[in-house]
């Protein structure tokens, strides 16, 4: 078998890989963002104590968690049309990532609001705060610092989620593999090329959040 | 043509039931395979030599680093371009035992990592060989840590093998997608397949609770 590599079309076709980074990319920040706003008013509901609030937090955690996030990526586009919600491929996408990433932002987040202690809450109502003063200033904070290991970890495995974009024919990375895959026939240097932007990007992701960490760290 | 989704239920009972076994299939098969290769990677991160542990630390780094999706497409192009013949079952399948080996084997060097020297040190002070001392002394304390994120994993692992359905396995997923082509009703199928994996993975996720249970130890 003897097969050379020879990267000349992937590199004739890099800037479309790399438009593809960059849409992949745009695609994680906006839905994690929106996901992050998810998690934290869910991960508050699932530490609540009210049933009104924990049960449909629950329901929701659960469910999002147990579903492969395919299904819910060809339901959103396909079957929600039938409900009457038609969106475009990129904006059905946003939905279901910032859906997904918002559950298992909810279980980082909430594993985190119970390692902070219940002195910071009673100390501030002692000082005459609200609860919602209490969650913003003082729980939400401290809860950040504490989650960011394993807020990194998330955020690297979501970023890797967008490649499910691809399904439905969103021009993000693995799409444009795909495409340059199928044109070019020059498979191993495609696979190759693909992975590594992946993995460095990844690296990149470990290493800003490494670096937030170190700015935030608390004194010891 | 009728019309009402129990009776397209009906007639697809036997395609949906294939994609189900299919999928407990691949699911298993990767399972198995990746915990295997997972416990060598695991193994080769704590105890390997330095070049040993470098070339498997490259190597989960980049299986971790990449999408589940793009494994299972590269192996299937990839095993094409070079004359391996795999067909797409094998190579989704192999794709997903490497994915699911960079898990077990991070697993098993966590868990292992977690025992404290000491316990190493009084198996060597009571004259135990290395050998003696990984099997009766430290995997069954690593087991204990292993288990519960070990049946994560395999949730994870029957989620992914739906991307098998992008490269033709007619797994549950693609079988979900051809019942849809054929009767349009792509809201009720999808509602069911989702039910189905959600019921498994349900069915996993309690199971991994109850093994932690278990093999927590009284404190």
């Amino acid at each position: 078998m003897g097969y050379t590599l020879n990267f000349a079309a992937v590199w004739r076709n890099f800037d479309f890989l790399l438009s593809g980074l960059a849409l992949s990319l745009g695609l994680a920040v906006i839905s994690i963002l929106i996901g992050a706003a998810i998690g934290l008013v869910v991960a508050f509901a699932l530490t609540s104590t009210s049933r009104f609030a924990l049960v449909p937090a629950r329901v929701y955690v659960t469910v999002i968690r147990n579903l492969p996030i395919l299904v819910l990526v060809l339901f959103a586009f396909f079957a929600l049309p039938q409900m009457g919600l038609r969106l475009d491929k990129m904006k059905s996408f946003v939905l279901v990532l910032s859906l997904y990433s918002g559950a298992y932002l909810a279980e980082v987040f909430r594993a985190g609001l119970l390692s902070i202690p219940r002195g910071l809450t009673e100390a501030g109502l002692a000082i005459g705060l609200t609860a919602m003063q209490i969650r913003s200033s003082i729980i939400a904070p401290l809860m950040l610092r504490n989650v960011l290991p394993s807020l990194s970890s998330t955020i690297i495995s979501l970023f890797k989620d967008t490649s499910l974009a691809a399904a439905i024919a969103v021009p993000e990375l693995t799409f444009a593999a795909r495409k340059i895959n199928v044109e070019s026939f020059r498979v191993i240097e495609t696979w190759m090329v693909t992975s590594a932007l992946y993995v460095a990007t990844c690296f990149l992701i470990a290493a800003l959040m490494r670096l937030v960490e170190r700015r935030l760290a608390l004194p010891r | 043509m009728s019309h009402t989704f129990l009776e397209q239920l009906w007639i697809a009972r036997y395609v949906i039931m294939n994609g189900i076994a299919m999928t407990v299939s691949i699911s298993l098969l990767a399972i198995l395979a990746g915990s295997v290769l997972g416990v060598f990677v695991g193994l080769a991160l704590v105890y390997g030599g330095i070049v040993l542990r470098l070339i498997v630390r490259a190597y989960t780094d980049i299986i971790r680093g990449t999408p589940v999706l793009v494994l299972v497409l590269a192996s299937y192009y990839v095993s094409a371009a070079v004359g391996l013949d795999l067909g797409p079952f094998s190579a989704g399948v192999l794709a997903l035992a490497v994915f699911c080996s960079s898990h077990v084997g991070e697993i098993v060097r966590g868990a292992l990592q977690a025992i404290p020297k000491g316990q190493t040190e009084a198996a060597k002070a009571i004259g135990l060989t290395f050998a003696q001392t990984f099997t009766s002394v430290l995997w069954p304390q690593a087991m204990r840590q292993c288990l519960p994120a070990w049946v994560n994993t395999a949730a994870e692992m029957v989620k992914a093998s739906t991307l098998l359905s992008v490269i033709g396995v007619a797994e549950l997923l693609l079988r979900t997608q051809e019942i849809i082509s054929r009767n349009f009703m792509s809201l009720q199928f999808y509602f069911l397949a989702g039910g189905l994996y959600f019921i498994v993975n349900y069915g996993i996720e309690h199971f991994g609770k109850y093994v932690e249970r278990k093999t927590a130890l009284p404190s």
